[in-house]
């Protein structure tokens, strides 16, 4: 698999994302040349302790995305809770506090559709495991755009509402183990 | 951003006939932010395309209002971030103790959640006799709904635990009559507001106030904007006025930085620096 024209990944989980998580982005080589933004369903009153956590098990740099910052390859950003989290088209990255979307600030799909805007068919977007339906749409756009879709496969995830409703509006997305998927990701860097 | 995308050309054509025909001037918004606000607007008013949404706005003012509510809209809450008002209540209330009279700007009131916490926080205080508060927005739907303090009855439910975490002296229910599922805010909140339309953008300095709080406004602005405001507020604050931003605003990348000096870590609260 090759990593032509490959510019970002945006990955997007909610019920059992931390588990999930665990298993692709320590899998992620220290010299990796694409940013990776996250969005993971966080309560609004829950203090962003995502970058942390990950930070302790990743190679790469993993920070809490702030608004107005230019996106860096070989960095893992995480959505602050409460926020929505957007690409600008000058590769920055901004915030919004705007309505929820499917209850969800941040959402999936806001990431997913504003990336898919700036980065064509040179993204990446992942939906993990989830139990709503936030990121289908987006997963959607960024395909429709060119870009690589993938889906944690629904029989293996711990909430498979949220995979399922991405395969089902996005049937051109690939449905991987998180295994595969880590695999995918990385080669996508390696070339 | 490519050149040739029709949909980025569209708005960008939109937002420059906003700017000229109504001096609504979101050309330094925040891009991806203003296009998905775009979209909802065109899918909900029934337009094909952003050209013909700007061709009806162009030449119907009525039309004018219902975009600026797609646009400039925002839902907060009551006490949002109570850890923000526990230190206006705790660190900074102590200083505007000591002034005989206070004016306090809400900068981007919307409809209106912020200038009821300040106005709460401040009667808890002892602070609201004598406090003249400016409310100010640019959309006027907003700051009518503001000025009439109703909201509804199932958002009351957060406002309180809020009020609570935000170390709030008294109930929230002593502020509020509820009846057919809106709470209306007692006018005695708003004895002393003057709402006002103003634009961060296009408009200039109008009083000296010694507090400024300007929550999750500037975060649509792009950074040039967001120092036009910035500037604004320096400009409108008294010597060692307090500046208080969202929870995910920051000076540090502003060209203001050095105008202003962190006086509460971590809840975006700031002083002007004065010799």
């Amino acid at each position: 698999m090759s990593g032509e024209g490959m510019q970002a990944v945006v990955i997007g989980a909610s019920a059992g994302a931390v588990q999930a998580l665990s298993r692709i982005l320590p899998a992620l080589p220290g010299d990796y040349p694409m940013p990776v933004l996250v969005v993971v369903h966080i309560p609004a009153d829950r203090s962003d302790l995502m970058a942390a956590l990950f930070q302790a098990k990743c190679r790469l740099v993993v920070k809490e995305a702030e608004d107005k910052e230019p996106i860096r390859p070989g960095v893992v950003y995480f959505g602050p809770s409460d926020y929505h989290l957007l690409v600008e088209a000058d590769r920055t990255l901004s915030l919004s506090s705007d309505e929820p979307v499917h209850f969800s600030r941040p959402s999936i799909d806001v990431l997913f559709e504003s990336a898919a805007d700036t980065y064509g068919p040179g993204l990446v977007g992942v939906i993990l495991t989830g139990a709503n339906e936030d990121g289908a749409a987006g997963l959607r756009a960024i395909a429709a755009l060119g870009g690589l879709a993938l889906v944690e496969d629904p029989a293996e995830a711990f909430a498979p509402a949220m995979p399922a409703a991405a395969l089902k509006q996005c049937p051109g997305a690939r449905s991987m183990s998180l295994g595969a998927i880590a695999d995918c990701l990385a080669a996508r860097g390696a070339s | 951003m490519t050149g040739d995308n029709v949909e980025d050309i569209e708005i960008q054509l939109l937002l420059e006939a906003l700017f000229r025909r109504y001096h609504y001037d979101f050309r330094h918004y925040a891009q991806a932010s203003i296009k998905r606000r775009l979209k909802q607007a065109r899918l909900q008013l029934g337009f094909r395309s952003f050209s013909a949404l700007q061709d009806a706005v162009l030449h119907d003012s009525a039309m004018l209002s219902r975009l600026l509510d797609f646009l400039t809209v925002q839902v907060s809450e009551m006490f949002r971030d109570p850890g923000y008002y526990r230190a206006m209540r705790e660190k900074v209330a102590p200083h505007l103790r000591t002034y005989p009279s206070l004016k306090v700007w809400i900068a981007g009131c919307s409809s209106g959640e912020e200038l009821h916490s300040f106005a709460i926080l401040f009667g808890e205080e002892g602070l609201l006799d004598r406090t003249l508060f400016y409310a100010t927005d640019i959309n006027p739907a907003a700051l009518e709904a503001a000025a009439s303090g109703v909201y509804a009855l199932d958002r009351i439910k957060a406002f309180t635990e809020n009020h609570q975490k935000s170390g709030g002296k008294s109930s929230l229910s002593d502020y509020y009559t509820a009846a057919y599922g809106r709470a209306a805010f007692d006018k005695s909140l708003r004895r002393n507001v003057v709402f006002s339309d103003h634009s961060l953008v296009t408009d200039a300095v109008f009083a000296e106030v010694q507090l400024i709080s300007c929550r999750n406004v500037m975060i649509y602005f792009d950074r040039p904007l967001q120092d036009r405001a910035l500037g604004l507020f320096r400009d409108s604050l008294a010597r060692k006025g307090f500046l208080g931003l969202g929870s995910k605003e920051s000076l540090r990348f502003s060209a203001h930085s050095g105008a202003f000096g962190e006086f509460v870590r971590g809840e975006k609260i700031y002083q002007r620096r004065d010799p």
